[in-house]
């Protein structure tokens, strides 16, 4: 029994991000971090393995960067980190990702579920979980808030996962890639040690050669990053008691057409 | 050929902005020279097929299915697949909820296909489809584009980002009405049970959002004896008795921080922000929020902003296009009092 989470590095929530004059996107000297989302992943997948008497193996794909995020698991708990790198992989290409990760889970074996984060906080782009699950053909429960059982010798899980119109209470067979909400549990803390045991160990890189995977061709190009066009806001300060400033700020509204 | 528009339903009825990727779609169509089919899957589609064509569908594909009555995301993608792989169509589009982007990245993945997500701008250059989506919360905008002489596009709009096309009462549109492709024993996945959301109005797709913070924890109000936590208590009955109500004069969603979240005042359903949902309403009311980097990433691009704080250094007033200092709980209730006099209500 083996549980993989895939997670990566992100710039601080609170980084002052921006294009600079070659196109580029900087982040000053801003930490990056582990991606918020996934201290929920990582959290859950130390409970799972640990109750499935299995082992929690935490991935990512991409640059150097991405060794924090995989540090930071390793001292959370995590028992294995790798990362995934090739001058082929291009990381804005989904399709790719997904290839090259379910090619990484194939080669573990015997991994019985697969989890993700929601979403990447920085580029947000909610689909590698699910065309991972697609190129693994294994059932994807997405937005899961809460694990109700999971019986690894039966292979059958039951979950409660949501979407913007409600909560299903949904069972499926396993093996399955599963994605989970903040609700689902509270990340622990790394510990000292753990911090310590993190900071010597040294991270497996597989190239696409050692996945055996070959890449569908890239049908995205990402053109450019443009900084958004300013807001020249100026706030209107309303002055007065309550029931005055009410009265104007109705009148503003009004005057805006957005009542 | 043609550009295919997934609509979103619920309980047989059209999810709110549905009906914004027909419209969204009716430029996309119009640059590639094709027409527009809707996808409509599940209970009630055939009466839907009818309305589609009102908001500019020329054609419809329905299927009734019973395996389609509940969502599950490996009866819809097994069925868009299958559409997809027979019909070619250069592009495949829907509004982003949550469905919709499990949907199309599933069916992308199935056919090595394009998928661009969060679209707030598009256009099309000879067959090229190109769209603006912003990215780290929204701090960056990013161009990106697909050619659909290399196979479909998939393509996912921001809700409230494109308008739906006005209702034509005259139009109608050729059904065609299709099987499912899985078939119930065919699929991993069980739903068990369903709980609807509770909450009048969905946060993304609310076009006037009323949020509270940290602050709702300053309610006057003292709590019954015996409570675990007064200021849960008071947070709680500020959110109900105090911002709710502007919510039902406004017609509004009801918003929160992430600090108020956290602090167990309200449900981390309502969390606006970089880890709470991203809204762009026509009008956005913070109330007892400071403004943190966080927050401003969920709502900045909210038409209008109206910010009520107590501290006049409150880094939200920067973002906001009004500004009241004061006390929520004295400024609140007599906005309220004042629009339902104002609107007759
Ligand atoms: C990784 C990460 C992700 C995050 N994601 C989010 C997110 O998605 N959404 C989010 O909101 N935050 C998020 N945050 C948290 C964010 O940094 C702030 O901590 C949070 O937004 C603060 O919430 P607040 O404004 O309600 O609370 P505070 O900052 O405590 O502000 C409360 C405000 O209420 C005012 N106030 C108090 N009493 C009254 C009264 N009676 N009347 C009027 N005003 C009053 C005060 O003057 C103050 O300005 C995130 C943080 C991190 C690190
Ligand atoms: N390069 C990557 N390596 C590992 N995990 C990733 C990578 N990119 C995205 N993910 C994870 O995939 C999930 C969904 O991300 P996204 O599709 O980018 O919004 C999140 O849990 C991310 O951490």
């Amino acid at each position: 029994m083996h549980v993989v989470v895939f997670t990566r590095s992100t710039p601080d929530t609170a980084a002052k991000v921006e294009v600079d004059g070659s196109g580029a996107v900087i982040w000053g000297n801003a930490a990056t971090v582990v991606n918020p989302w996934d201290e929920y992943a990582l959290e859950e997948a130390i409970v799972q393995a640990k109750n499935g008497g299995g082992k929690a193996t935490v991935i990512a794909l991409g640059g150097e960067m991405h060794n924090d995020a995989l540090k930071h698991s390793l001292a959370m708990g995590l028992d294995e980190a790798i990362r995934i790198d090739d001058p082929e992989l291009d990381p804005t290409d989904s399709l790719a990702y997904a290839t090259a990760a379910a090619a990484a889970v194939n080669k573990i074996g015997d991994v019985d579920l697969v989890i993700f984060g929601k979403e990447s906080v920085d580029v947000g782009t909610d689909q590698h979980t699910y065309m991972l699950a697609r190129k693994l053909g294994w059932t994807m429960l997405s937005y899961v808030s809460k694990i109700l059982e999971v019986d690894y010798a039966a292979k059958t899980i039951k979950v409660e996962k949501m979407y913007e119109q409600g909560k299903q209470v949904v069972t499926s067979k396993l093996p399955a890639v599963i994605s989970v909400m903040k609700e689902i549990n509270e990340p622990r803390y790394p510990s000292f040690i753990g911090i310590r045991k993190a900071g010597k160990a040294t991270i497996p890189v597989w190239s696409l050669a050692d996945l055996g995977a070959s890449l569908p061709d890239k049908k995205v190009d990402v053109l450019a990053f443009n900084n958004p066009p300013t807001k020249d806001v100026v706030v209107e300060m309303i002055e007065g008691e309550p029931e005055e400033q009410a009265a104007k700020l109705v009148d503003k509204l009004l005057e805006e057409k957005v009542l | 050929m043609s550009v295919f528009v997934w609509i979103e339903t619920f309980e047989g009825k059209a999810s709110p902005t549905s009906w914004e990727a027909l419209g969204a779609k009716s430029t996309l169509a119009n640059g590639l020279g094709t027409d527009v089919t809707a996808l409509i899957f599940g209970e009630n589609a055939e009466a839907l097929a009818q309305e589609a064509a009102k908001y500019g569908a020329n054609k419809v594909i329905v299927s009734t299915d019973a395996t389609l009555k509940d969502w599950r995301v490996e009866a819809y993608a097994a069925l868009l697949t299958k559409l997809v792989q027979d019909h070619k169509p250069q592009v495949v589009i829907a509004v982003g909820t949550s469905r919709a982007r499990e949907l199309l990245a599933s069916s992308a993945a199935d056919t090595d296909s394009a998928m661009l997500t969060e679209a707030v701008e598009l256009s099309v250059d000879g067959s090229r489809v190109k769209v603006v989506r912003p990215v780290y919360a929204g701090k960056i905008l990013s161009d990106a584009a697909a050619d659909t002489a290399n196979g479909t596009v998939f393509l996912t709009i921001r809700g409230r980002a494109f308008k739906p096309n006005a209702i034509n009462e005259g139009a109608s549109a050729e059904v065609t009405q299709v099987d499912a492709v899985a078939t119930e024993d065919s699929l991993n996945t069980k739903v068990e049970a369903f709980e609807a959301s509770t909450g009048t109005v969905n946060l993304t797709d609310a076009a006037i959002i009323v949020s509270g913070g940290r602050g709702m924890a300053n309610n006057p109000k003292d709590p019954p004896d015996g409570v675990a936590d007064p200021a849960v208590w008071k947070a709680q009955d500020g959110y109900a008795n105090v911002l709710q109500p502007l919510c039902d004069v406004l017609g509004a969603a009801l918003g929160a921080s992430r600090a108020a979240v956290d602090a167990g005042y309200i449900p981390y359903a309502h969390q606006v922000g970089q880890t709470g949902k991203t809204v762009s309403p026509d009008l956005y009311i913070a109330c007892g929020i400071s403004g943190a980097i966080q927050h401003l990433a969920g709502m900045r691009t909210s038409k209008v902003i109206v910010a009520i704080n107590k501290d006049a250094e409150a880094p939200i007033f920067k973002m906001a296009n009004y500004g009241i200092v004061g006390d929520l709980y004295k400024v609140v209730p007599a906005l309220t009092a004042e629009l339902k006099k104002r609107l007759g209500k």
